[in-house]
């Protein structure tokens, strides 16, 4: 593999390559992902930012109780998420574990779902904490079973104890088992990597093991997607785009539970990488209760009033 | 597929301009006699008359605080002056959304600025002076420090309530009565801070309000019975004000002009550094005396900021300053524009590179592009002399030492900012410049706790913390 020519797959130029990344100012980062937080969206730029954050949701469930009775209902409302409006676009993907993928990849396409993919969280999901063995079998799982894209956890562990080349080998063999089949994102779970320097570090290095997203949170560690970490995050696409010509995607996930949240992800990226990134192919939302507050404020725009909750679906 | 923002106007139905103003002398509101319009930068539409004082007004105002200091404000104990400070205070924060439509009409500011930045903060200044008005004693400034007497005070149009706030509240503080005289093309807020003033019942004649221009400023300054001037202002004008008050008994306190360094190394954390050396030229127009105005970049990361700098210019957004989406408002007034427009021009004769984003500037009003010039030398009169507009003269160095002996090399000493991660670096750097402020990994933070003033030809005194308390005080020197 070429890594694109950043790195030669050894230590030595992993570290060098890390190491000569400009730091982050924590002060100066928060300042500005505030600053960017009171742009005011309203009327028209609203209704388009509705329409296209509920494109980029990756409409989740990652329960230890989550059954296919669940899994089902979840695939049904990704695809019409307003079965009373037929203008509601599909949500981008499903996001369920391993063992359900291919209960919601046969359940999408009975219900003539084929254009949304089905994404399962991999790599012994949300830890990590297992054997190369077991994170490769658990990717080839997923995909045997009909899963288009992995979102990988990294070993947070090797990340803090300074080991990077073994998180960057680790993306590499996950990359090489997706091969065409899958799309990668991989997870950061900045909550525990702390430091913009952290974040700024692991985008780089995942960006150059091959990840096709790099994702801030497995949803299960606060904070999650905070609009610093996602601020720095961007910024780093925006860089590698200019290093290698290739667009790596983002997903923010966890915590981003209402409209006006998600609004501000979508000015992060309009002024951050640019409206290049305004699509589901490159940015995505890790979400479950975010969609049915897009819709809430997708009638209010249209009727003029906030409706009950009861006029739309649970699940 | 793109994000175009819908126009998101802040509402302004919230102030009420009157056709006509007077003067505010005594804790009234008094007729003027002839009068004069201000308008909105942005749009040109006249706001309102304003009135121009004469020898007679400066004379009534200067009475009327003169008596308010001798019969009630000096006699007062600093714990009653506070309570009036702190319900002014209050009031300014019940009435933000108020002021701060009103600095954008009048000033032509964004409103995102004067909501965030100046408002609150000139409400800061009236909370921490509160404060310290029955702490005087304690302050280090000797054991009964007392109050100098009616203060004459002068200031500028770039922030004009916050410029308020920073010379009435530490005279109102320390016992003083002041005479205020708000810019000529800026003079909305403060007649709505003299209603305030009503509205704390705060004794009549401790503040007087005049309006006019710079002929009303020359009457105040050479007033004999004014014992402190305050200014704010051009370096030209600090320049007469200090010839006039020479051979008088009156103390002084002159915040002049500024050409400030910002300098960037090459371990900065690159993107927060373009976002400093945008918010250091653009904040405000550029219409700040301690703007970042000249970038001192070291050569080995100069092409990678300038590339970054650039694209991040392309997302400044100019326009409609009551949008609460602006980044970069209205040039102030059309004499401002044309000395902008000419400094720029002398720029690009002296064969500096100029670069500005594509943008839409609207037809009427007065806009000047955010702009930038390359290619600049310490020879060039776009890095000696301040523009006081959107204008960034950008420069390199190759050492450490060079940047600061370049960053020092001017008759101004204001401010400066230093960009690194190396904290030993910047440690070093800020005891090798010359300015009053000094910024670290950030520009343009203001806080009423610190004190702000400049070197050399920037100025004399300190404004702000306990420094600028002593600048109100007999007997106290002026560091």
């Amino acid at each position: 593999m070429s890594f694109y020519g950043l790195v030669d797959g050894g230590d030595a130029s992993l570290k060098s390559y890390l190491n000569n990344l400009s730091g982050v100012d924590q002060v100066g980062a928060e300042a500005r992902a505030a600053m960017l937080a009171t742009r005011s969206i309203k009327t028209s730029s609203k209704r388009w930012a509705i329409d296209t954050a509920i494109t980029m949701v990756d409409l989740t469930t990652l329960e230890g109780a989550d059954t296919p009775g669940k899994v089902k209902a979840l695939c049904t409302k990704a695809v019409r998420p307003d079965p009373t409006d037929s203008t509601v676009p599909s949500v981008g993907a499903v996001c369920v574990y391993n063992d359900m993928v291919s209960v919601a990849r046969t359940h999408l396409d009975l219900i003539g779902g084929q254009h949304v993919p089905v994404a399962a969280v991999s790599t012994a999901f949300p830890s990590g904490r297992a054997s190369m063995v077991v994170k490769i079998q658990d990717t080839q799982d997923a995909i045997d079973a009909g899963a288009a894209e992995i979102d990988m956890v990294i070993d947070r562990g090797a990340f803090l104890a300074g080991r990077y080349i073994d998180v960057f080998n680790e993306i590499v063999q996950i990359r090489q088992v997706c091969g065409d089949k899958a799309h990668l994102k991989v997870i950061f779970e900045t909550g525990e990597l702390v430091t913009y320097d952290n974040v700024r570090k692991a985008s780089f290095l995942a960006m150059a093991a091959g990840a096709d997203f790099i994702k801030t949170s497995t949803g299960k560690v606060a904070p999650a997607a905070t609009a610093p970490v996602v601020l720095v995050m961007l910024e780093a696409v925006r860089d590698f785009y200019e290093m290698t010509n290739a667009r790596i995607g983002v997903k923010p996930a966890g915590g981003i539970r209402n409209t006006k949240d998600a609004i501000k992800q979508l000015v992060l990226v309009n002024e951050t990488v640019g409206p290049d990134w305004l699509n589901p192919k490159l940015f995505r939302i890790g979400a479950s209760a975010l969609l049915n507050d897009l819709l809430m404020q997708r009638m209010k725009m249209d009727e003029g009033y906030y409706s009950s909750p009861q006029y739309v679906t649970m699940d | 597929m793109s994000f175009e923002y819908a126009p998101a106007p802040e509402s302004r139905a919230l102030v009420s301009i009157k056709p006509k103003y007077g003067h505010f002398i005594g804790g009234k509101f008094v007729a003027g006699g002839k009068h004069f319009p201000t308008i909105n930068p942005a749009t040109e539409e006249v706001l309102s008359q304003i009135a121009l004082a004469g020898k007679a007004e400066v004379d009534a105002a200067v009475k009327a605080a003169r008596k308010a200091y001798t019969t009630t404000w000096s006699k007062m104990s600093g714990k009653e002056r506070g309570k009036y400070l702190y319900r002014i205070a209050r009031i300014m924060q019940e009435r933000a959304r108020e002021f701060a439509v009103l600095e954008t009409l009048d000033n032509g500011k964004p409103i995102r600025e004067s909501r965030d930045t100046d408002i609150p903060l000139a409400a800061a200044h009236f909370f921490y002076h509160a404060g310290w008005a029955d702490k005087l004693e304690y302050a280090g400034l000797g054991t009964s420090p007392k109050p100098l007497g009616v203060a004459g005070q002068i200031i500028p149009w770039n922030f004009p309530l916050l410029m308020l706030a920073w010379k009435v509240a530490p005279a109102l503080a320390t016992g003083n009565t002041v005479v205020l005289k708000p810019a000529e093309s800026t003079p909305l807020t403060a007649l709505l801070f003299a209603e305030v003033c009503q509205q704390a019942e705060l004794p009549a004649g401790v503040v007087n309000i005049l309006t006019g221009d710079g002929s009303t400023g020359a009457l105040i300054v050479n007033h004999p019975g004014i014992d402190k001037i305050a200014f704010t202002g051009s370096t030209e004008v600090g320049k007469i004000i200090a010839r006039a008050v020479a051979s008088t008994n009156k103390s002084v306190t002159l915040e002049l002009g500024g050409k400030a360094a910002n300098i960037v190394f090459d371990d900065a954390p690159i993107d927060e550094t373009v976002e400093g050396i945008i918010n250091g030229i653009f904040f405000n127009q550029g219409h700040v005396c301690c703007a970042g105005s000249r970038l001192l970049l070291q050569e080995n990361v100069a092409e990678e900021v300038l590339h970054k700098l650039k694209n991040r210019m392309e997302k400044i957004r100019v326009g409609d300053p009551m949008d609460k989406n602006t980044d970069v408002g209205a040039i102030n007034s059309k004499e401002q524009l044309v000395k902008i427009t000419e400094l720029a021009a002398a720029g690009d004769a002296e064969g500096a590179e100029r670069w500005s984003p594509p943008c839409n500037l609207p037809a009427k009003g007065f806009w000047f592009a955010p702009t930038i010039f390359t290619g600049v030398t310490q020879a060039h009169r776009i890095a000696r002399e301040e523009i006081f507009g959107p204008v960034l003269s950008v420069l390199t160095f190759r050492t450490p030492q060079e940047g600061i002996e370049k960053a020092n090399n001017t008759p101004f000493g204001l401010s400066a900012g230093i960009w690194s991660e190396k904290g030993s670096r910047t440690l070093w750097a800020s005891q090798q410049l010359r300015a009053g402020v000094i910024w670290a990994n950030t520009f343009n933070k203001f806080d009423p706790t610190s004190p702000f003033g400049g070197y050399k030809e920037s100025g004399w005194g300190r404004e702000g913390g306990r420094h600028g308390l002593s600048a109100y005080l007999k007997g106290v020197s002026h560091e």
